[in-house]
C-alpha cells in the first residue's frame, strides 16, 4: 500500500519529467562542449614548436619528422605511426605511415632544423653549408643561419618595397586605361584629354620597366644566397635562403623560445597573407572579409528589419493582410540558405549588378564590374537572410511593452511618432538587439549563399584599401567560412591543411563569440536601463 | 429613457459637458443616454460595479478612446463650450488641458526627473531652468518632493508603487492642465499610500478640476464634491456627494451605496 502511494506520488509530481528535461539540456550542453572542446583543443596546438623525432628503421634508412598521430593499423591491427616528413620537393609527400615494428630507435637529435618555406612546406633536416657571396658571416654554423637571414634582409625589404610601388603603378595604369576607356566608348578616344592620357600611361609605363629591372637585379642578389641541408637519409637540397620564411630548432628550443615562436605565428596568422594556396601562413583578408561583411550586412539589414518591424506592429492596421505579411516573414527565416544565394546571384547581381554596368560603366562591358559576385551583393543577400529575424524581434520587442506606458505617453500629449521615438523604441531597443545578435550569428556562420555571391579562395585585393575610392563595394571577397570548406575540402593536401582548418574554424567561432558578446553586453546594459519589470 | 429628471442634478455653468452620450463597441452599446454637467474646480466622483462604464466614459474626456477600433460615439461632450470631438480640434491640445492619471501607475523607464518633465519636453519646452522649476513645483504639489529631491536622476523604476502613482500625478500636474482624469488611481496600493493620494487629491481641488473614477465608496465620499452613480452605460444618479450618499433619489442607488447591490 505504502509502495504504491509513494509511486503515484512519484508520477505526480512529475519527477520523470523534471529528470527528461535535465537530462535534455545535459545533452545539448554536452554536444556543444564536445565540439567546442574539439576545435580548441586541435586549434590552440597548432603553432606549439613540436619536437622533432629521428626514427632509425631497420632497413638501415632514417625518418624524420613530426609524429602526428600513432595508431593500430586498421589492416593488420599493429601499432603503426604517422610522420609529418614535410620536404614534399623531395618525397612527393609531407605525411607518412611507418610501422612500429620497422623502427629499431627513436631519437631526437638537437640540431635538426625546421624550416617554413614559401613553397613546398616544411623542409627537416640539417644544415651542411652556406653559400653566401659577398656575406660576412660569423663562423658558428646555427648562429650563422640566422646571420645569414638577417643579413639579406635590408635587401628583401628593400625587394618588397619596389613590389609595392610596381603594385601601385599598376594601379595607376588601370585607372588611367579605365579612363581611356571611357573615352574610347564616348568616341573622344583623338582628344586633347585622351592624348594626354596616352602620354601619362607611357610615362608611367617607362617608370615601370626601370623599375622592373631593378627588382630584377636586387632579386638577383637576394637569390644568390643559398643554403645546403641535408635530409634525414643524406639527401642533399639546396633552398634559396630567400624562400626561408622562418626557422627552429625545436629540440633544443626553450620554454621561452616556444612560446615566443607561439606568438609569431599568431601574429602571422592574425595579420599576414595566406600562402600555398592558403593551407599556410595568415588569414588577415580572411577576418577582414568576415568582419566586413557581419558589418555591411548589419548596415542594410538592421534598419531596415526594425523599421518593417515598427510598422507591422505600430501602424499597420491588425487584419488578415497583417496575419499574412507576419507568416511570410516568420516563413522567410526558414528558408535554405542556398536559395537565398541564388536569389541573390539573380536579383542583385545578374539583375541590378548588371543594369548598374550599363549605366555607370558601359565601356567596360564586358568584363563585369557590379555585374559579378561582390562584397556589396554578399552583404545584401546576408541581410534579405537576416532580416526576418531582426523584424520578428523587433515586433516581439514593441508588442512587449505594457499598454500602459503607451497611454501615459499619449495622455501627456504626445503623438504616436513621439511616443514610439522616446519612449517605445528605447525600451524595445533590448529585444531588437537580442533579434539582431541572432541575425548575426547567423549571418557569421553561412557560407553557402557565400559562395556564389562573391566570395573567392584568394583575393588580390581588400575590399577597404588606401587606392580611390578606397571602399570598394565591387569587389570580391575572401570569408574564414568559405576558407574552411576550402582548405579542408578542395585543398589538393588535405593532411597538411588539417591544422589551418581547426585554427580557421577556432578563429572564426572566436570572432562570433566576441561579436555577439559586445552585442550581449550592450543589450544588457539597455535592459536594466529601460526595464520596466515591477510594472 | 425611464429615469426621472431630478435624480440627474444640473450644474450652472458646468466646464465639462456632457449631451446625449452614447457610446458603441463595434453593435454593443457601452454607453447609454448620459448627460450631466461636471462642474469646474471640483472633485466629482464617478462610481458604479464593474463594467457600468465608468473608465469608458472618463476617457471619452480626453478621447483615449481614439486608440480603440470599432469604438463609435454619439451625441456631444464639450469642455468650456468647444466640442472635443471636433474634427478640427487638435487632440494634443485637448490631452494638454486635460490629464489622465491611470489605475496603473505607469512611469517611463527613464529618471524621476525626465518623467516629471516629459509631458514638458513634448510640448518643446528646453530652458533648464523651467523644466528645474517644473520639476521641484509638480514633486511638490504631488507631495514626493521630500522623499524624491535627492536622486531626481535615479530611475523612477526604483521607487515604491504608491511613490510611482504619486510621479504620476506630478507627471500629469507638470504640464499645467485645467482638469485631471483618475481612473481609479488607488485600487493597486495599500492604505497607506491610499490615504496619501487621497489627501493629495483634496489638496489639489480648487487648482484643478478631477474628476475620479473609484470603485471604493468610501473613497468617493471621502474626497468628492460631486458623484454620479452609473450602472449598465447609463447615469443613474448625479449630485452632490453628501446629498447622494445620505439621500438618494433613486432606489438603485440606495441600493448600491448600502450595499446591498453591487
Amino acid at each position: 500500500m505504502a509502495t504504491k502511494k509513494s509511486t503515484t506520488k512519484f508520477w505526480r509530481q512529475g519527477e520523470p519529467f523534471v529528470w527528461g528535461t535535465a537530462l535534455a539540456l545535459t545533452l545539448v550542453l554536452c554536444m556543444t562542449l564536445l565540439l567546442f572542446y574539439v576545435v580548441l583543443a586541435n586549434g590552440i596546438t597548432v603553432f606549439w614548436p613540436k619536437n622533432v623525432t629521428l626514427a632509425t628503421l631497420n632497413n638501415g634508412g632514417y625518418a624524420l619528422g613530426e609524429v602526428v598521430k600513432d595508431e593500430e593499423n586498421p589492416g593488420t591491427g599493429k601499432k603503426r605511426f604517422q610522420f609529418k616528413i614535410g620536404n614534399r620537393d623531395l618525397y612527393g609527400l609531407d605525411f607518412k605511415w611507418i610501422d612500429a615494428e620497422e623502427i629499431t630507435n627513436f631519437s631526437t637529435p638537437p640540431d635538426i632544423y625546421v624550416l617554413e618555406r614559401q613553397e613546398n612546406g616544411n623542409f627537416y633536416g640539417s644544415l651542411k653549408e652556406l653559400k653566401t657571396p659577398g656575406l660576412v658571416l660569423p663562423v658558428e654554423k646555427n648562429e650563422s643561419l640566422q646571420a645569414a637571414l638577417d643579413s639579406i634582409e635590408p635587401q628583401r625589404l628593400e625587394v618588397e618595397k619596389i613590389d609595392r610601388q610596381i603594385a601601385a603603378l599598376n594601379d595607376k595604369v588601370e585607372q588611367n586605361n579605365n579612363k581611356l576607356l571611357k573615352l574610347r566608348y564616348k568616341k573622344e578616344e583623338h582628344t586633347a584629354a585622351a592624348v594626354a592620357l596616352h602620354e601619362k600611361v607611357s610615362t608611367i609605363k617607362a617608370e615601370f620597366e626601370q623599375l622592373v629591372v631593378v627588382l630584377g637585379s636586387k632579386q638577383a642578389i637576394v637569390a644568390a644566397n643559398e643554403a645546403v641541408f641535408v635530409d634525414a637519409n643524406g639527401q642533399e637540397k639546396t633552398i634559396r635562403l630567400a624562400d626561408i620564411v622562418r626557422f627552429y630548432q625545436p629540440n633544443s628550443m626553450s620554454w621561452v623560445q616556444k612560446w615566443s615562436y607561439y606568438g609569431k605565428r599568431l601574429k602571422e596568422l592574425l595579420f599576414a597573407e595566406p600562402r600555398e594556396s592558403n593551407t599556410e601562413g595568415g588569414l588577415f583578408p580572411a577576418i577582414f572579409g568576415t568582419i566586413m561583411l557581419i558589418f555591411m550586412m548589419s548596415i542594410l539589414s538592421f534598419p531596415l528589419g526594425v523599421l518593417a518591424g515598427i510598422y507591422l506592429r505600430e501602424y499597420a492596421r491588425e487584419g488578415y493582410l497583417v496575419k499574412m505579411v507576419r507568416i511570410a516573414v516568420n516563413n522567410l527565416a526558414g528558408i535554405p540558405s542556398i536559395v537565398y544565394g541564388i536569389f541573390g546571384l539573380g536579383f542583385f547581381v545578374y539583375g541590378i549588378g548588371s543594369q548598374i554596368d550599363l549605366l555607370f560603366f558601359p565601356e567596360k562591358l564586358p568584363t563585369p564590374t557590379f555585374g559579378t559576385g561582390g562584397i556589396l551583393w554578399a552583404s545584401m543577400t546576408l541581410g534579405l537572410l537576416t532580416v526576418p529575424v531582426v523584424i520578428v524581434a523587433t515586433e516581439e520587442a514593441l508588442g512587449a511593452i505594457p499598454p500602459g506606458i503607451r497611454e501615459g505617453s499619449q495622455a501627456l500629449a504626445a503623438t504616436k511618432f513621439q511616443t514610439l521615438t522616446r519612449i517605445l523604441l528605447p525600451m524595445a531597443s533590448p529585444g531588437i538587439l537580442t533579434g539582431f545578435i541572432l541575425a548575426m550569428a547567423r549571418a557569421a556562420g553561412e557560407v553557402a549563399p557565400l559562395m556564389i555571391t562573391g566570395v573567392v579562395k584568394l583575393a588580390p585585393a581588400l575590399p577597404l584599401d588606401g587606392s580611390f575610392p578606397y571602399l570598394h563595394l565591387d569587389r570580391k571577397f575572401m570569408h574564414l567560412g568559405f576558407h574552411i570548406y576550402d582548405i579542408g575540402f578542395q585543398s589538393p593536401n588535405v593532411e597538411a591543411a588539417k591544422p589551418m582548418v581547426y585554427v580557421t574554424t577556432l578563429l572564426l567561432i572566436l570572432i562570433v563569440l566576441i561579436m555577439t558578446s559586445t552585442a550581449i553586453y550592450l543589450r544588457n546594459r539597455m535592459r536594466e536601463r529601460f526595464s520596466v519589470a515591477d510594472l | 429613457m425611464s429615469h426621472s429628471a431630478t435624480a440627474i442634478m444640473s450644474i450652472e455653468k458646468p466646464q465639462v459637458e456632457v449631451e446625449h452620450l452614447n457610446l458603441f463597441y463595434g453593435n454593443s452599446q457601452a454607453l447609454t443616454d448620459m448627460s450631466f454637467g461636471i462642474p469646474a474646480s471640483q472633485v466629482t466622483a464617478l462610481i458604479g460595479p464593474s463594467g457600468c462604464g465608468k473608465s469608458t466614459f472618463l476617457r471619452c474626456i480626453n478621447r483615449m478612446n481614439d486608440l480603440v477600433e470599432g469604438l463609435r460615439i454619439e451625441g456631444l461632450i464639450s469642455i468650456d463650450g468647444e466640442n472635443i470631438n471636433d474634427p478640427s480640434l487638435d487632440v494634443i491640445e485637448l490631452r494638454r488641458k486635460v490629464g489622465m492619471v491611470f489605475q496603473k501607475w505607469n512611469p517611463f523607464p527613464k529618471s524621476i526627473y525626465e518623467n516629471v518633465i516629459y509631458g514638458l519636453r513634448i510640448a518643446g519646452i528646453k530652458d533648464r531652468n523651467v523644466l528645474d522649476q517644473a520639476v521641484e513645483q509638480s514633486l511638490k504639489r504631488a507631495a514626493l518632493w521630500d522623499e524624491v529631491k535627492d536622486r531626481l536622476q535615479q530611475s523612477a523604476m526604483g521607487l515604491s508603487g504608491g511613490q510611482m502613482q504619486r510621479l504620476c500625478i506630478a507627471r500629469a500636474v507638470a504640464v499645467n492642465p485645467e482638469i485631471i482624469l483618475m481612473d481609479e488611481p488607488c485600487s493597486a496600493l495599500d492604505p497607506r499610500s491610499t490615504s496619501r493620494i487621497e489627501e493629495l487629491i483634496r489638496e489639489l481641488r480648487g487648482e484643478y478640476t478631477i474628476i475620479i473614477v473609484t470603485h471604493n465608496m468610501q473613497q468617493a465620499a471621502r474626497i468628492s464634491d460631486y458623484t454620479a452613480y452609473m450602472y449598465l452605460g447609463e447615469l443613474i444618479e448625479y449630485g452632490p456627494t453628501q446629498k447622494l450618499f445620505t439621500v438618494p433619489e433613486r432606489k438603485e442607488t440606495e441600493d448600491y451605496i448600502t450595499g446591498r447591490f453591487g
